[in-house]
């Protein structure tokens, strides 16, 4: 089997529809109408970035609270018995099989001014509390949506840890505020580097879950990006300089952060 | 400790499944109403199967899925087959851009098509969403099936040669056997993943053809209707059977490998 050519196709596929059209943004990002040079679109992207760090602040909270939510929940699950673990990965993989438009959904009808929340509220004589087209409503609509990203491959990496590495831990003497520091924490680095990588990409580019639970007032950048395709504003040129500057921004985010992530493995 | 971590299994539980619950018992509600129970119907579900524009899209996202399922799966099982006799220079480029629909933000792949579409003047509607979505499963495939040929025997496929087969027959006789479990995966990948797309199919689809996620989008935009309730319920319920399936089949495997080990020893 020393044949390249079964690749040829994809290559031909992979060369039309992956690379050009990446070019084409980039072209049409540093164009005008009439197709010449400009640099205007960047610039006036530019306007937008109290936005994108809008965007980039909602979604570093979402994947904060993601991440402390799935790591003891990940930890617990790999340390239960294999059958009773594959029952429970199951029910965590469960609701992210179904549109994420139909649970953002679900979402839109408990947080409304009189959903359920409120009703509920109101049995106690509360409120009624102005909970959706918050930004609040939007960071819980990444974390809801997103949290099993951040389960999975923290699950996948504890599972690997030999419970006796935890034991001579404990044999050793250490508490188990030291276990989880000294063993737990350290092994895990690569699931917590993929869970937040897998979380924060989704979620700093989401526009419809900021347009379902944030209405008009908590645009992200991927509305203003939806905006200039689909919307009134067609402008797909500063589309294109928007979708540039947040694919860079995210480029940026992962490396920096891959940085980190490789200091700490050489620290351990 | 335990009791601890058994509560909070609970909350976590609660919190992903709580929303769920709520669209599931609303489906049954009699008034349209998202938050008052008035009392019990199955309205919504003869709506539901009466409502054209839904089944319809129904009929589009499974098509497309099988569509592109099955072309992504042939185009990426051959890709990988020959990304697998790359040298390392050019293999590493293919692989590293393959890699970028996976990593990059859905909605810049979207874009990006959709601005392709408009350049070579392709008009949007079911051709390009399945162009779409051949594009986004293609890697996923490619990803699941490479592994597998680094892990095959190489001396099988040789002693077919050996044996009299031709290349080809050579391949489909003694290499997909040892693969197909990676192809199978990056099949059911590239089914679920077109399946459930909203993102990319929204910037690529035009009024001709739509999905059933952008029907739902465009459903729950337009005004409240619960039969997005029991639309949801079906779909869940759905979900639910195949992975109770694919996990009852799997203990099955499972327990049977346990047997087989058993009885080795």
């Amino acid at each position: 089997m020393k044949a390249k050519s079964p690749a040829y196709p994809y290559l031909a596929w992979m060369i039309i529809f992956i690379v050009a059209p990446l070019l084409i943004v980039a072209y049409f990002a540093f164009t005008d109408k009439t197709g010449a040079f400009t640099l205007a679109n960047i610039s006036q992207a530019g306007q937008f970035s109290p936005v994108l760090l809008k965007s980039v602040y909602l979604a570093a909270i979402a994947t904060v609270i993601c991440l402390i939510i799935a790591y003891p929940l990940a930890y617990i699950l790999s340390r239960t018995k294999v059958r009773t673990q594959r029952m429970l990965v199951m029910l965590v993989m469960l609701p992210m099989w179904m549109n994420f438009l139909l649970r953002t959904y679900a979402w839109m009808t408990i947080l409304e001014n009189n959903g359920i929340l409120n009703r509920f509220f109101g049995l106690f004589g509360l409120g009624p509390f102005e909970m959706i087209n918050t930004q609040g409503a939007v960071v819980l609509g990444m974390v809801y949506n997103y949290l099993p990203f951040m389960i999975l491959p923290l699950y996948s990496i504890m599972e690997k840890i030999d419970g006796s590495v935890i034991e001579a831990a404990q044999d050793l003497g250490c508490s188990s505020m030291g276990v989880m520091r000294k063993v737990v924490l350290p092994l895990s680095v690569p699931g917590i580097t993929s869970g937040i990588t897998m979380v924060f990409v989704p979620a700093v580019s989401t526009f419809i879950i900021s347009k379902m639970l944030g209405g008009g007032g908590n645009l992200l950048i991927g509305d203003i990006i939806d905006l200039q395709f689909l919307g009134l504003d067609y402008n797909p040129h500063l589309g294109s300089a928007i979708s540039l500057v947040l694919m860079v921004l995210i480029l940026l985010c992962m490396s920096i952060f891959n940085q980190f992530d490789n200091e700490e493995a050489v620290l351990l | 400790m335990k009791k601890l971590s058994k509560l909070y299994l609970g909350i976590v539980f609660f919190f992903l499944y709580a929303p769920i619950l709520v669209l599931i018992v609303f489906s049954f509600n009699q008034s349209k109403s998202r938050s008052v129970w008035t009392g019990f119907t199955l309205d919504w579900y003869v709506k539901l199967f009466h409502n054209e524009v839904i089944l319809n899209s129904l009929w589009t996202t499974l098509s497309i899925a099988l569509i592109a399922g099955v072309v992504s799966t042939i185009l990426g099982t051959a890709a990988a087959v020959g990304i697998s006799s790359m040298r390392r220079g050019p293999r590493r480029l293919v692989i590293n851009t393959t890699y970028l629909p996976i990593m990059n933000p859905e909605i810049l792949t979207g874009v990006s098509l959709m601005l392709l579409f408009s350049f070579l003047a392709i008009p949007r509607g079911y051709l390009t969403l399945v162009i779409a979505h051949i594009t986004f499963c293609v890697p996923y495939v490619i990803l699941s099936v490479l592994p597998k040929l680094r892990q095959m025997d190489r001396f099988v496929y040789e002693a077919a040669l050996d044996l009299g087969c031709s290349p080809r027959k050579a391949f489909f006789k003694a290499v997909v056997p040892q693969i197909m479990p990676g192809i199978m995966t990056g099949f059911l990948m590239a089914l679920t993943y077109s399946i459930d797309d909203f993102v990319i199919s929204y910037f690529v689809s035009g009024s001709s053809a739509q999905t059933l996620p952008i029907t739902i989008y465009s459903m729950t935009r337009r005004r409240v209707s619960p039969e997005i309730n029991a639309l949801s319920t079906i779909l869940f319920l759905a979900v639910l059977t195949v992975l109770l399936l694919i996990n009852v089949k799997d203990a099955k495997i499972w327990k049977e490998r346990r047997k087989k080990e058993a009885a080795r020893l």
